[in-house]
């Protein structure tokens, strides 16, 4: 039976009628036209689905909307502030750390979520945080490089 | 000579999928049709665009054409060979427009799959017009604004795509010199290009393209010599030029096929045998009536469903019952045994059986000579390329004409799938592949675009159809299994005397050995494979280099020989003497030994015109780490951890550096999970491991540190790179495990 919830999507409330089991993703997709956040498995195991719930990195492809609602959620499209990318999206950029990029906003949405808790990560902290992202045209050490110097201008930006 | 046959002659034998009969595969649609046959034995009646359409929706400015080069050379100009085995009206090979805003639009029928060809070829014309990227705009894989293209595969775009378009900027260049000449009434050779000006310094005056082709509508049709900036004069090409759609895709803008979103559109799916080869006993479609706005439908062996959710489309799916007769289907545990046993069936390799057959000399004479003698099989395992974005595909229908957007390798190839299946022209047939979530070979098919246009047809409205996991899983094509069997022989000095290969199934490709051997043998033996088999990111390259780079090394090492040495003993190629010796070097190889229970391990090879070597260095020793790939077993198989991986490439003249490296780098990652633990498993023909949590592939904990060292050869052509480096990585790591343990792997992956 649908019912209606409301979300909070970057920063902004919105209605929809689902079942309570749909899963956030496609709830965001498809009805909400924030199509930044991929399908890639649907088992929680490639990280493209990523959005920060609450603040925390969650699979949306195994997040049913019920347990969305009510909660602050970030998907890749509410980043950029007036048009100003992210110090993560700028360095992904810079570093070329993307292939067809279907990964990406998951991978840029885990990364913030990773700088956000650890603003320094090492290599090691970075392969743990990011290790549930998939990015089959592997392009890893890109990403990791990206993460870095996002890092070190996100705290040159702090100081 | 038939026309198929002379197709055939373009294209390897274990690109399987352009070859096959769909009765006997998966569901798909009723009639058997070959993709071959349709693509390019009939001629095209779809010329894509007229000329005078193109000028129309372009608006004033300057169109040039460009004559594919074989085209080029026959007097009607309507050659059959024009690009890669195109055929029909397809003397045009790409075509470009400057618009009277000085914007130049490239059009050219490849398909972006992360390659980054749309910004590699916007550095061809960049480059040639002396514009900076940002005036670039290229537009791809679309069958009614792009010229045809048959593919885009074997890493054709760089050596036959991108020598068009500089020669159709060149030409251009050379007008907008000609049309400011006759207003300034000047000679020609005064007037210079720059920063999207034609400039005369003498008088200081100078005009923008978009001042020169005001108000004009000019059309130009160029042919094969246009001249073109040489390599080492390159100013944009042979730059890191950043990638063209970047922001978008960092920011969630750009449109994958899967994003595309219709008025009125509702979503499908298909009902799907529960093993290969099931045939459809009874259905019952009513159940799926009990899910709101739900549809279901059946066309013989075809049963789908439409919803106006993907929620409520699996929902109805499930509510649809079935009943399947099955059929008996081979398992992965016997399928070494029946690729070898099958491969001597009548139309295995249809004629393919002496595929880089180099035959010299008496493999017997030469291993009686030989004072050390191996023979050993080798075995690769099916892989499935598991693209992050599965098949998926929106189909609408306007009346009789039908527009699908899919992610495919091969717009005009699917296009023709289409107007087969509903037997209609292909001109009322539109393919639009926006830039595509992957495909590394895998995305030659348009089995989603198929299914989603046959329900948007039963449905009456636009449908949208998004493979599931375990779909691409199990009905897309995997990477062939094969064995290989090697046997040599060599004298005591080095000299390979005797060199005898066998490849069953897997293909063809990088067969020939650049080792030379007075005495040789080399066939591929085409097999009766038990699952859908087709091309893969370098095809057998990678299955024959790693049984010849294995092999190699157990033969260096029966000699007592360096291994390097040994190569370049029998290597005269000096194109893989030199990324041999500039891996070894800047490896550091002979100079320090391993630490304990670490192993370095070589390997070289060429394919495509691209020629690479890369140097391993693992670590045997069980390690603990701090993520388990669920489903997957001890990190790397075998306790493996691949500590790092330099790699040596040249493919001739670099077209964009930073994306080249990228390339090298991503193939050499997902070649690791080629070496180390994907295998598809099988059983009762039902796939065992249709999903990441069962089939394991590359993540950050499997990245080596890299060292990538690109050789620029700017005297050369230059070559595609998505595939080749690939090919490299498998051997080196099972040669290094080898230094490392004593324990020789002769299986992909070698848990």
């Amino acid at each position: 039976m649908k019912q209606e919830f409301t979300l909070e999507v970057n920063g902004a409330k919105r209605q929809v009628r689902a079942e309570p089991d749909k899963s956030l993703l496609f709830v965001l997709r498809d009805d909400l036209d924030n199509t930044g956040c991929k399908y890639g498995c649907g088992e929680g195991q490639c990280g493209a689905c990523t959005v920060l719930l609450a603040g925390k990195p969650v699979r949306s492809c195994i997040t049913a909307v019920s347990m969305a609602a009510g909660k602050p959620i970030l998907t890749v499209e509410g980043l950029a502030k007036n048009g100003k990318l992210h110090p993560v999206q700028e360095a992904f950029i810079d570093a070329d750390a993307m292939q067809c990029g279907y990964c990406i906003p998951g991978m840029i949405l885990s990364a913030v979520s990773l700088l956000q808790k650890n603003p320094q990560p090492t290599d090691p902290q970075i392969v743990q945080a990011m290790q549930g992202n998939v990015c089959r045209c592997g392009t890893y050490p890109r990403i990791t490089a990206a993460i870095k110097s996002a890092s070190r201008k996100m705290r040159r930006a702090a100081k | 000579m038939n026309e198929l046959f002379e197709f055939e002659e373009f294209i390897e034998p274990e690109r399987y999928e352009l070859f096959e009969t769909r009765a006997g595969g998966p569901v798909g649609p009723s009639e058997a049709s070959s993709i071959a046959s349709q693509s390019w034995t009939k001629r095209d009646a779809a010329d894509a665009i007229t000329r005078r359409e193109l000028m129309t929706l372009l608006g004033a400015g300057l169109l040039v054409y460009c004559l594919a080069p074989e085209a080029d050379a026959q007097e009607s100009g309507r050659g059959r060979r024009g690009g890669f085995g195109g055929q029909g009206p397809r003397d045009i090979g790409a075509w470009l427009h400057i618009g009277e805003d000085g914007k130049v639009t490239v059009f050219t029928g490849k398909a972006e799959v992360g390659q980054n060809a749309r910004t590699s070829l916007g550095q061809a014309v960049a480059e040639e017009l002396r514009v900076p990227m940002s005036a670039i705009r290229v537009v791809m894989g679309d069958t009614e604004l792009t010229p045809y293209d048959a593919g885009t595969f074997g890493s054709q775009t760089t050596p036959r795509m991108a020598p068009q378009l500089h020669r159709a900027a060149a030409a251009a260049r050379e007008t907008l010199i000609g049309l400011a000449a006759d207003d300034w009434k000047v000679d020609r050779t005064a007037l210079v290009a720059s920063d999207g000006k034609i400039v005369h310094k003498a008088s200081n005056r100078s005009a923008t393209y978009g001042q020169l082709t005001k108000g004009q509508k000019l059309t130009q049709t160029i042919g094969a010599d246009a001249p073109v900036t040489p390599a080492s004069e390159w100013k944009i090409a042979g730059k890191s030029a950043r990638k063209l759609n970047a922001e978008d895709i960092v920011t969630g803008r750009h449109h994958y096929s899967s994003d595309i979103k219709r008025p009125g559109m509702v979503y499908g799916k298909v009902i799907r045998p529960p093993s290969y080869g099931a045939k459809l006993a009874n259905a019952d479609l009513n159940p799926a009536s009990s899910i709101s706005g739900a549809a279901a439908f059946r066309d013989g062996e075809f049963i789908g469903v439409v919803a106006p959710d993907v929620h409520a489309a699996a929902k109805a799916a499930e509510a649809v019952k079935t009943q399947w007769t099955e059929v008996p289907h081979a398992s992965s545990k016997e399928l070494f045994e029946i690729l070898k046993k099958e491969s001597g069936r009548e139309g295995g390799g249809r004629g393919f059986g002496g595929g880089g057959g180099n035959n010299s000399g008496s493999i017997e004479a030469g291993l009686s000579q030989s004072d050390v003698k191996l023979r050993e099989t080798y075995t690769v395992a099916y892989i499935a390329h598991a693209p992050l974005e599965p098949r998926a595909a929106v189909a609408e229908w306007n009346g009789d004409r039908l527009t699908v957007w899919t992610g495919t390798q091969r717009p005009f190839g699917v296009r023709s799938e289409l107007a087969s299946e509903f037997k209609m022209p292909e001109e009322k047939v539109h393919v639009i592949v926006p830039d595509t979530g992957s495909g590394y070979g895998g995305k030659h098919t348009g089995e989603a675009a198929l299914e989603a246009a046959r329900l948007s047809k039963a449905a009456g409205k636009p449908v949208k159809l998004i493979w599931t996991r375990e779909e691409e899983f199990t009905w897309a094509y995997f990477r062939p299994a094969g064995v290989i069997e090697v046997a040599s022989g060599a004298a005591k000095d080095g000299k390979l005397l005797a060199w005898e290969f066998h490849n069953y199934n897997s293909g063809g490709s990088a067969i020939g050995s650049p080792y030379g051997a007075p005495n040789q043998r080399i066939q591929f033996h085409g097999s009766q494979s038990p699952l859908r088999q087709g091309s893969y990111r370098a095809l057998a390259s990678t299955a024959n280099n790693f049984a010849r780079e294995t092999h190699m090394d157990e033969l260096a090492r029966s000699l007592k020989m360096d291994p390097v040495e040994f190569r370049l003993k029998n290597l005269k190629d000096t194109r893989l003497r030199a990324v041999l010796t500039a891996a070894a070097e800047q490896f550091g190889w002979g100079k320090s030994k391993p630490a304990s229970n670490r192993g370095f391990g070589i390997a070289c090879g060429t394919e495509k015109g691209g020629y690479v070597a890369t140097c391993a260095e693992v670590e045997c020793a069980p390690v603990r780490t701090a993520y388990r790939s669920p489903g997957a077993g001890s990190r790397g198989g075998a306790g493996v951890r691949i500590v790092r991986a330099v790699t040596a490439f040249e493919c001739g003249a670099i077209v964009n550096p930073e994306h080249l490296k990228n390339q090298v780098e991503g193939a050499v990652m997902m070649g690791i999970g080629g070496a180390m633990f994907e295998a598809i498993q099988f059983e009762n023909g039902r796939i065992v491991n249709p999903r990441f949590s069962k089939y394991r592939i590359p993540r950050f904990g499997d990245a080596p540190a890299f060292d990538t060292i690109l050789l620029d050869r700017k005297d050369l052509p230059s070559a595609g790179a998505g595939e080749s480096p690939i090919i490299c990585i498998a051997p080196a790591i099972g040669n290094a495990i080898f230094d490392a343990s004593g324990v020789r792997h002769r299986s992909m992956p070698m848990v």
